[in-house]
């Protein structure tokens, strides 16, 4: 008995990220925030976001408790939408999406998520999407408001 | 002890892989395998004398009566209640702790009144009477913990007071592991003239439990954790009290007479029994508590201590390991919550689900308590009869080699 499939998921970038995570703490004066919790595991994430007058994000930053996979996720979703339009990071955040369900996605696509392409094994550990996806349905209701909610259910 | 030793036959489950590994079940405390005895029971039933109760000449209809009243009886003898007319079926605890909350508690609650409860509670003993309080501007107040992680009695004597109309205290802990002095509770509380309500969910199929000892007004717990069915729960209530109780629930068989503009009630239980039961549940529950006789609740008791004794001094000498509720074997029921540090419980039960050992990582229904210890979330390992030293050694060795996978990276 041994945990060799677990390196699957936990890769060491993923271990790396959520023992350092990138971009924490509050931005401040932020124009988009939202707070986010998992009530099966007690996950609690704030994020905040500057957007400039073209809506792209100039700053953003997270902070709270989780897992490691809900921290790396975290991590490196801010570190990927990090200068991106609102409307390329809804963008990627379909395509983590997708990903994380199983869903075929170009290899061009997958590319687009930088570091965050690595959690493509997320999907076989099932219990483990939403630790995955919560930071992303954040970016999601951080931008486009509490409505798109009933989507990510 | 031979039967305990040859019963894991009786749960074919155990005998199944999880990710290539032997299953090692240590979620009981969530919910508990149903044995084969009781699985055949209900087939038996369902395929022989499947039939609505209560309500009919017929002769199914009188088997299938004769049996769910048995069971009622089954569960009298189990917690020896004085009566059968004194047990209620319902889908569950929670259920049952939700009925007395909107009949008999919205009855006499009143503006300014007191409800105590603990900080240990589960939410199903805790939201009820929290929802009550909000509606009748009565005040919810908690007893403490102690610094060993028992309730404290002393805190419990300062909180119930003669404004407390009721108190309700898990009989057992499903996160500290921990027995609470129901029954010198239940003193306090009537010395006040409040009434006692214990949640018995992690108590029952444990150790013995006798609701006349423990002098409980209210004695709530499940079927499914004391190797029966879901949607089956029990709420045994004093007569007294079940008089002045309003039902819960309106419709059939809950009725004496109905006319265009009003009703009248059935005898107690029925009167808090609306609807057709869950008829082959309860069949089962009867067939899961002789299950339980069999055995004998006193060998379980034992079976449990002895792995207990076994696999918590163990877990403590693991470093990075905080243990939650009481240090001593002896003060602890199968429930053992754990952390292992700067680990988080969810990536702890990942790498435990991989070498096939299945607990529980959560806050477990208890975030109040949670809160207070400081935590989001524990790991939840519980024992029932049927584990063994060896589920225990698989434990300690999961711990090993969990600590091990991520500190790799630290």
């Amino acid at each position: 008995m041994n945990l060799d499939r677990l390196k699957l998921l936990y890769k060491d970038i993923i271990l790396e990220q959520a023992n350092n995570p990138q971009n924490t703490g509050r931005i401040r004066n932020p124009t988009n925030e939202t707070n986010v919790y998992n009530p099966s595991c007690g996950d609690k994430l704030h994020f905040t976001c500057t957007l400039d007058k073209n809506k792209k994000i100039t700053a953003i930053a997270f902070e709270g408790e989780g897992c490691s996979i809900s921290q790396a996720s975290a991590s490196m979703m801010t570190q990927v939408v990090k200068g991106k339009s609102t409307k390329q990071a809804i963008e990627l955040s379909k395509i983590f999406s997708d990903m994380a369900m199983g869903k075929k996605h170009s290899q061009e696509d997958l590319e687009k998520l930088g570091d965050a392409q690595v959690l493509i094994n997320i999907m076989q550990f099932p219990a483990r999407i939403k630790c995955a996806t919560l930071s992303w349905w954040a970016l999601d209701r951080m931008l486009l408001g509490e409505k798109r909610d009933k989507k990510n259910d | 002890m031979n039967k305990i030793n040859n019963i894991r036959d009786e749960f074919p489950i155990l005998n199944r892989k999880i990710n290539n590994e032997p299953l090692v079940y240590l979620d009981n405390a969530a919910t508990s395998q149903i044995p084969i005895s009781v699985q055949n029971v209900m087939r038996e039933f369902e395929q022989t004398a499947r039939s609505n109760v209560h309500r009919s000449v017929d002769t199914l209809g009188n088997i299938a009566t004769a049996k769910y009243e048995e069971s009622r009886n089954l569960v009298k003898e189990l917690i020896n209640a004085p009566s059968q007319n004194d047990i209620i079926f319902t889908s569950g605890a929670t259920e049952s702790l939700n009925m007395i909350a909107f009949t008999l508690g919205n009855k006499i609650i009143e503006k300014g009144d007191e409800i105590v409860i603990t900080i240990m509670e589960h939410h199903s003993n805790i939201i009820p009477w929290q929802q009550l309080a909000r509606k009748k501007q009565a005040s919810l107040k908690y007893i403490e913990l102690c610094d060993n992680g028992e309730l404290d009695l002393a805190d419990a004597r300062t909180k119930i007071t003669d404004k407390t109309k009721i108190v309700a205290v898990t009989h057992a802990s499903n996160v500290l592991g921990v027995i609470n002095p129901v029954g010198e509770i239940s003193q306090i509380a009537h010395q006040h003239d409040a009434i006692m309500v214990v949640d018995g969910a992690q108590a029952v199929g444990h150790f013995p439990v006798d609701v006349q000892k423990l002098d409980a007004d209210f004695y709530a717990f499940s079927g499914h954790k004391i190797f029966g069915p879901t949607g089956t729960g029990i709420l045994y209530g004093k007569q007294k009290l079940l008089k002045k109780m309003p039902p819960y629930r309106f419709g059939g068989e809950m009725i004496a007479h109905v006319t265009r503009a009003n009703a009248t009630w059935a005898q107690i239980p029925q009167k808090f029994e609306a609807g057709t039961p869950n008829y082959t549940g309860v069949i089962g529950l009867g067939a899961a508590i002789e299950f339980l006789n069999q055995i004998g609740i006193k060998n379980i008791q034992v079976k449990e201590k002895e792995l207990v004794k076994y696999v918590l001094p163990k877990i403590e000498n693991i470093p990075g390991i905080t243990v939650y509720g009481p240090k001593e074997w002896a003060k602890h029921t199968g429930v053992i919550s754990i952390n292992l540090a700067g680990i988080h419980p969810h990536d702890v039960a990942t790498a435990f689900d991989e070498l096939g050992v299945e607990v529980r990582a959560g806050h477990h229904c208890a975030e109040p308590l949670m809160t207070d210890l400081g935590i989001t979330a524990t790991v939840r390992a519980s024992f029932d009869f049927y584990n063994t030293k060896a589920d225990a050694d698989a434990l300690i060795n999961a711990i090993k080699q969990t600590e091990d996978f991520f500190n790799e990276f630290r």
